[in-house]
């Protein structure tokens, strides 16, 4: 059987195997619906591939236990929904101050609180960017089908290798359980990422690194460079510090190392934008719905064009910016209450007016809502 | 005795305790307790929480992990798990350990991980400045126990061995080579380990309970513990109120990491023709 | 073409594998599929409502709009989404209740008791149902959807599938629709 064979996959199944794909060695998770999958086929197929699968006590000791095992070397993913996604935010600072390199998958669910376990929700997206406190450096991507779902969870890994952060797949209840024809890569084509050691213990200083977004090499515990890590503000040696400058510097550092590469980071799919009246800008299951009522608009002549993001954090603005010159009507949905309508509003200012379509029952759109908007005032 | 000094990150030093803390005799201690044993010092990791007892780990020229507040024994856990071959010790306090790292460490115990736990106890929260913790006995004061602690406090050794950890011992800043030998024997349990050292914090549990200075409180822990193996020979009421030090527990059972290696091996036998690779898993989920 | 099958029912009847198995058979003739679901906390009972939309074309929305097909195993499933109907057919087991004042093309088929009485076992209803689907859509080749049963159901079983899924076909050929 050829290993490209086209399959029907179910989007946190992709997510598992673009995980394992990308090296996955540590799972560290708690059950949570709608993401729970992704704990199951962990606990199956790692132990295959020599890997480690622990199912925590709550999802604050399942990132945790994730932190530890990247500091031991380890790709380390964990998966959750809300509630728990909630409970990670303390661990999602910590990794981001010590820059620990993991992937947290949030499918995300209908809250606040317990909410509704089974629906759908979108009404993460800010939390993914300010969950935890203080300011700190974060990626979050967000899959709109089920192949993103393997793609998407495949470049999580290879930003967090890359730019030490954690870095959050926002899939959601609807893309995590549909499944999809998906034809995935051979994995002779794959080839992901590695965070970047120091080659000699001699003079190692674990967090010395070009101020500028610079990011620093990362030694495995266990392999005698004997340094310490601590959420504490540190020096580049690693040692804590209420020495304002070196704080400043370090967190501005941290936050460079996105900044910096936004225009590498930024990922959005696009369709009709090139000559659109209305742009609908949307992500993760909204944006299916969107592209469904864009696709009818233009069939009857309406110029209305899709632009849905793949990354939405850091915001691409330059593509949002862009979109925003041109268009003389911008249509956000999405499964909150105006969460990607902020950002968008901030990058389109007045340019164009921005339509909010925000939806909290817990049902995907029907195109028909969108469709509706698009064709008032068009 | 080797030389302790060279365990040390003397850049990290001066520490941060107050003068008369018990913290660094327990820290002494646990050094000695490897130059012991020996240990290489490239494979140990030591783990700690938040509180005046996590502080030690900055000290200690390991690879050391300072994290947050009472979660030390979930990230050892992902580092004991990742590679087993370490030695991974955990140094956390009542407050981190007991209180918000409570569920962390029933855990941990249940599951034997084979982690060394040193809980330095010293009955309140120092760092914060004196409040009362789920070790505070009854009755003594906190800044947030004004009145005397309403609540009773945990018998954190009777806790470990119900919750399943399969080394448990208590000893104390005044009992020093005790305190040595229990943490040497429990660094060779392969399974989950704890010990309890009871440290005085002159600054705020001495000064709220007037109990005195560091010299005091060493003698007020001195005449509150009785040594498990005298408490034998002793009458009910001579051990009133009295807290028993020694080895507690000790019973050799699976250690975690190393029955998930055996899962492992298993089911790479079993998966030894598995040939679907990576697009093989199994489409499990409905 | 999009083509919409919406398969409605109670929690534990197996409809969502025969969402799954419907779609994987599209697969198998190189056509578009996409599968989802809507459930709720029950693992069993409740109501259970799977829906697969296959096309040659790109599928952009993933769930039914208007459904080609409803497939409604038990009376409340009917009344649920029988109502919302535009253009399609619905297929109910024989057991369901219609609503008379309900004018859409509707067949009623044994579903139910064929698994019991003509395959034995009540278990594969769902199978039955998946037949009748393929049979009276004619979306997939009778091979193709045979072959996606053999590839999903648990081993040892297949057998007693396939003798499902051919009884749904069966049906299928004799199904009339009342108008």
């Amino acid at each position: 059987m050829s290993k490209t064979t086209a399959k029907l996959m179910q989007g946190n199944e992709a997510c598992t195997i673009g995980a394992l794909a990308a090296g996955l060695e540590f799972y560290g998770g708690y059950p949570i619906t709608p993401s729970t999958e992704i704990a199951e086929i962990c606990a199956e197929e790692l132990p295959k591939v020599g890997g480690k699968f622990i199912q925590m006590e709550d999802e604050i000791g399942s990132i945790a236990a994730c932190i530890g095992a990247s500091l031991a070397g380890k790709k380390a993913m964990t998966a959750t929904s809300g509630p728990g996604f909630s409970l990670m935010q303390e661990c999602i600072g910590y990794a981001a101050l010590t820059e620990v390199p993991i992937v947290i998958i949030n499918v995300q669910r209908m809250g606040p609180s317990t909410g509704m376990p089974t629906s759908l929700g979108q009404g993460d997206l800010m939390q993914a960017r300010w969950g935890t406190h203080g300011d700190h450096p974060v990626i979050a991507l967000a899959p709109g089908n089920v192949k993103e779902c393997f793609e998407l969870t495949l470049r999580a890994f290879d930003l967090a290798e890359t730019y030490r952060v954690p870095v959050i797949v926002l899939s959601d209840e609807v893309i995590g359980h549909m499944r999809e024809k998906v034809v995935l890569p051979d994995p002779s084509e794959i080839h992901p990422l590695r965070r970047a050691a120091p080659a000699t213990r001699a003079g190692y200083k674990p967090y010395a690194a070009d101020p500028d977004g610079g990011v620093p090499l990362m030694a495995p515990f266990g392999e005698g460079y004997r340094w310490h890590v601590t959420g504490l503000f540190h020096d580049e040696s690693g040692k804590p510090t209420n020495k304002g400058e070196i704080a400043d510097t370090l967190l501005r550092r941290l936050a460079r190392k996105v900044d910096k590469n936004a225009d590498i980071l930024a990922d959005c799919f696009s369709e009709s934008l090139d000559d659109c009246d209305v742009a609908v800008i949307s992500f993760g299951s909204s944006a299916m719905s969107a592209l469904s009522a864009v696709r009818r608009a233009r069939a009857e002549g309406v110029k209305a064009g899709m632009l849905r993001l793949r990354t939405v954090w850091p915001f691409p603005e330059a593509i949002v910016d862009k979109v925003a010159s041109r268009v003389k009507r911008v249509i956000v949905p999405e499964m909150n209450l105006g969460q990607l309508a902020l950002e968008v509003e901030r990058v389109v200012g007045c340019r164009a007016p921005v339509t909010r379509i925000g939806k909290v029952n817990g049902e995907l759109f029907h195109p028909d809502e969108i469709y509706a908007s698009i064709m008032e005032n068009k | 005795m080797g030389d302790t000094l060279s365990y040390f990150r003397q850049d990290m030093l001066p520490h941060i305790w107050c003068p008369g803390c018990g913290h660094g005799t327990a820290t002494g201690a646990l050094v000695r307790a490897i130059d012991r044993l020996h240990l290489d010092k490239n494979k140990v990791c030591i783990v700690s929480g938040i509180g005046c007892s996590s502080r030690a780990v900055g000290y200690l020229d390991f690879d050391t992990l300072h994290t947050a507040h009472g979660r030390a024994l979930a990230f050892a856990t992902g580092i004991k798990l990742a590679r087993p071959e370490l030695k991974v010790i955990v140094m956390t306090g009542d407050g981190d350990c007991t209180a918000i790292g409570g569920n962390h460490f029933i855990h941990a115990a249940r599951r034997n991980i084979g982690i060394t736990t040193i809980v330095m106890n010293n009955n309140i929260y120092g760092m914060t400045s004196g409040q009362y913790s789920p070790m505070t006995p009854k009755g003594f004061f906190g800044t947030t126990a004004p009145y005397g602690n309403v609540e009773r406090n945990f018998d954190l050794c009777e806790l470990a061995k119900s919750a399943g950890a399969t080394y448990v011992a208590r000893a104390t800043s005044y009992h020093v080579p005790l305190l040595i030998d229990l943490i040497e024997k429990a660094l060779l349990n392969p399974g989950f380990s704890v010990v309890e050292a009871l440290v005085q914090c002159p600054t705020y549990m001495g000064r709220k309970n007037k109990i005195g200075g560091p010299v005091e409180m060493l003698n007020w822990i001195k005449e509150g513990t009785v040594n498990v193996k005298a408490a034998a020979a002793l009458p009910p009421e001579k051990l009133k109120d009295k807290i028993l030090i020694g080895e507690l527990y000790n019973k050799q059972e699976g250690e975690y990491t190393a029955d998930y290696d055996a899962l492992i091996a298993r089911v790479q036998r079993k998966y030894d023709k598995f040939q679907g690779g990576l697009y093989g898993c199994a489409s499990n989920s409905d | 073409m999009r083509v919409e099958f919406r398969l409605s029912g109670s929690g534990g009847q197996g409809l969502l594998l025969a969402g799954i198995v419907l779609a994987e058979a599209a697969i198998l003739e190189d056509k578009n599929a996409v599968q989802t679901q809507s459930y709720g906390p029950e693992a069993r009972g409740g109501s259970s409502k799977a829906e697969v939309v296959i096309c040659d074309c790109d599928i952009d929305y993933p769930k039914a709009t208007d459904p080609d097909f409803l497939l409604a195993l038990t009376t409340e499933a009917y009344r649920s989404y029988a109502k919302g109907m535009k253009k399609g057919l619905i297929i109910v087991d024989s057991s369901v209740v219609l609503d008379p004042e309900n004018k859409t093309r509707t067949i009623a088929l044994p579903i139910l008791q064929t698994a019991t009485d003509v395959v034995g076992k009540k278990v594969v209803a769902n199978i039955v149902a998946l037949g009748v689907l393929g049979g009276i859509s004619g979306i997939v080749a009778p091979a193709n959807l045979e072959a996606a049963v053999k590839n999903r159901v648990p081993k040892g079983t297949e057998d007693l599938n396939l003798k499902a899924l051919r009884a749904g076909l069966e049906l299928a050929s004799h199904a009339k629709v009342q108008e």
